[in-house]
């Protein structure tokens, strides 16, 4: 009997660590397949969906998608690594949207090829891809209550019903709902039924995740703390991410990588550190960020702006008509007799004070007529602004000196 | 009612200004009010008044007459028929309906005028183009016999299935319709999200989207069936007088017999039947889906 116990956990361990390699989430009912050993293996599955880097990695080779004149996606490729939480940042009409459709398989694509793992699923169709989806309306099915939302993956794999009733329950502690079960949809607030929706993404294990702007109908408040549970839980769980928002500043603070795409091309992809300190063009500095912007003239190996020789801590760059990015909280006042040595020094008139609050944003009008906004925490150690009208110095490190192209 | 009574200086002006608005939205509705009062009520009032007279005392005397063997045999066909046409409408209007909701928007147009044009028609030029299409030398029988199918034409008209036919053709566009309303306000999503969730299209179709446009084949079959428990035109014209139905005795018991206390007891039960089928299919989908809301 103990003898006989240890040898099956003994198996167990093998056939678990064997899925954690080739396995696509818990496999979809098959027809022709025995129901006992379809449950087991998703009993199995799910021991292993616990740890970190089960994600399936995603590849994005040549993606292309027109409607009529229309190119949505243009010759679109990116790799995301296994167990990447990955953003695709777009205004409306970018084509985000649309290639986290191609993943999903709700859109044909015109030309290129997805893989997920080794698995080319370019032609599989969405119930055969195993992926999780959060939708930006959530399409919770108005007809069954919680649980039955939960269990319909489940239910779909042949799980038995003790074992879908457990792990809905588990997946309703996960995401804090525990005992709302057998409550309708209809009876849930925007909070929960987006916690729902996650659950019933990610009940079934999946190792891919995808989210269409899931917590855009949640107010503020509510959004930014659902921003980190998902984060949480994508930590907890591992899977690859690939999440759609048109919020940059969501998408600064929950993805490993950021792709900003635009007119069905990215423009830019990488850490969110790296997307905001250095963007490499005027749209991306537009698009994330407050920003303002100089005209640069390049002159004999120098460059000048706003009337000021600029230090730059990465050498003059060789582009066409550079712009000088100006991020408001990196401009900082200088206190009367300061005299700003190694820094870039912009000198104007205080145009405008706004109060916001934790901040004071204000606008500058340098001696060209150019007009910047600038930003001082409002704190009682920085010096005083002067008021409208007003001589004020502002500083800049050469470290935070961005000259980017003009490309929008 | 229950509030608490505000107090202030001006709340008494403002209580005044709420009881004003109250009377006047009264007064707007009360012509419309009165028309149903008029049109509906009162005549259904006096069905029943009608019904439990004779001469100049009370009486159940017309509703123990329904008991007759004939009665309960032209209530019987009225059922046959009524549920026979509704089934059918429902089989072929589910499909039908599916397909506009799933085609764009103008071929969905176009689809839907298709529909709606034979409401659009007289009601008695259709009965008679079909007695023309179904009688023994009509088109189909030619059809048929140029086919090679039959040898002797079919009795097609004059008899039940002429009537079934006709009926149908009459009902599909009120089973269409509310379908049709249904299943275009189905968000696509849900669908898509019972993909994404591991469901065959036949399974996301079974589980997910007949479920969502039941509300629509509720109110489809309600209305084709109290129509048709009262229908009379196609019954008389297609039935060739082979086919009693319930309104048919009405008829019979106004026009031959002046018999005005039985006719209003068959409609009194007639009535009744219906609202006993609307409360039945409002029992398992439930009502304020049927009327609107989800």
């Amino acid at each position: 009997m103990g003898e006989e116990q240890r040898r099956d956990g003994e198996a167990l361990r093998r056939v678990h660590a064997a899925l954690n390699h080739g396995r696509t989430a818990v496999p979809a009912r098959a027809p022709g397949r025995p129901r006992h050993i379809r449950t087991r293996e998703a009993a199995i599955g799910e021991a292993s969906g616990g740890e970190r880097g089960s994600g399936l990695p995603i590849s994005i080779t040549g993606i292309g998608k027109a409607y009529g004149a229309f190119k949505a996606l243009d010759d679109v490729s990116l790799d995301v690594a296994s167990g990447e939480f990955l953003t695709l940042l777009g205004p409306s009409g970018s084509g985000k949207t649309t290639l986290l459709m191609v993943l999903a398989g709700f859109q044909r694509p015109d030309c290129g090829r997805i893989r997920f793992g080794d698995d080319d699923v370019t032609l599989a169709p969405p119930h055969r891809r195993g992926v999780g989806m959060v939708f930006q309306n959530y399409a919770l099915f108005p007809h069954m209550d919680v649980a039955g939302n939960l269990g319909y993956p489940l239910r779909l794999r042949g799980l038995g019903r003790s074992e879908i009733e457990e792990r809905v329950r588990r997946a309703l502690d996960m995401v804090q709902l525990s005992g709302l079960g057998a409550r309708q949809v209809d009876q849930l607030s925007g909070g929960q039924r987006q916690r729902v929706a996650l659950a019933r993404a990610i009940i079934f294990e999946p190792r891919i995740l995808l989210m269409d702007e899931p917590l855009s109908a949640l107010d503020k408040k509510l959004r930014e703390e659902m921003q980190i549970e998902v984060r949480r839980l994508h930590r907890r769980l591992g899977m690859t991410t690939v999440y759609v928002t048109h919020d940059q500043r969501e998408a600064l603070t929950m993805s490993d990588r950021v792709a900003v795409i635009d007119k069905g091309r990215f423009r830019q992809v990488g850490g969110p550190r790296e997307i905001y300190e250095r963007p490499g063009s005027r749209f991306i500095a537009e698009f994330i960020g407050e920003s303002s912007f100089l005209p640069v003239e390049l002159r004999g190996g120098e460059a000048w702006a706003g009337g000021a020789r600029l230090m730059l801590s990465r050498g003059v760059p060789a582009m066409a008509s550079p712009l000088l990015v100006l991020r408001p909280e990196k401009l900082r006042v200088l206190a009367p007799g300061e005299d700003g040595a190694g820094l870039n020094v912009l000198r104007g008139r205080v145009d405008e004070l706004v109060y916001q609050g934790e901040s004071t944003l204000f606008y500058v009008e340098l001696p060209g007529g150019a007009r910047i906004a600038a930003r001082q925490a409002a704190s009682a150690s920085a010096p005083a602004l002067p008021g409208v009208g007003g001589e004020v110095a502002l500083a800049l490190a050469p470290a935070d000196t961005i000259l980017v192209p003009d490309d929008a | 009612m229950t509030a608490a009574t505000a107090q202030g200086p001006n709340a008494e002006e403002l209580r005044a200004d709420a009881r004003r608005e109250r009377l006047v939205l009264g007064a707007l509705a009360a012509p419309g009010l009165l028309l149903i009062g008029i049109v509906a009520l009162a005549p259904i009032a006096w069905l029943f008044w009608l019904s439990v007279r004779k001469g100049d005392s009370y009486t159940l005397e017309h509703y123990a007459r329904l008991l007759h063997s004939s009665y309960a045999y032209s209530l019987q066909t009225t059922f046959e028929l009524t549920f026979l046409v509704t089934a059918i409408c429902a089989l072929l209007g589910y499909p039908l309906a599916y397909l506009i909701a799933q085609a764009r928007q103008r071929t969905a147009a176009i689809l839907l005028l298709f529909v709606l044009f034979p409401v659009w028609t007289s009601l008695l030029v259709r009965c008679y183009a079909w007695l023309v299409l179904l009688q023994r030398r009509g088109l189909v029988n030619t059809w048929l016999a140029d086919a090679g199918l039959i040898d002797l034409p079919l009795r097609l008209v004059h008899n039940f299935t002429g009537t079934t036919i006709g009926m149908v053709h009459i009902m599909l566009p009120f089973m269409v319709l509310p379908l049709y309303a249904t299943m275009r306000a189905i968000d696509r999503d849900y669908v898509r999200a019972a993909a994404n969730l591991g469901a065959t299209p036949s399974q996301a179709f079974r589980h997910v989207y007949v479920p969502l446009s039941l509300p629509g084949l509720a109110a489809g079959i309600i209305i084709v069936f109290i129509l048709c428990l009262g229908f009379y035109v196609t019954p008389a014209l297609l039935g060739g007088g082979r086919v009693m139905t319930w309104s048919m005795q009405i008829e019979r018991n106004v026009t031959y017999h002046s018999d005005w206390g039985a006719a209003s007891a068959l409609g009194v039960v007639l009535l009744a039947m219906a609202l006993a089928i609307f409360w039945a299919v409002g029992r398992v989908i439930g009502f304020n889906r049927i009327l609107g809301g989800r």
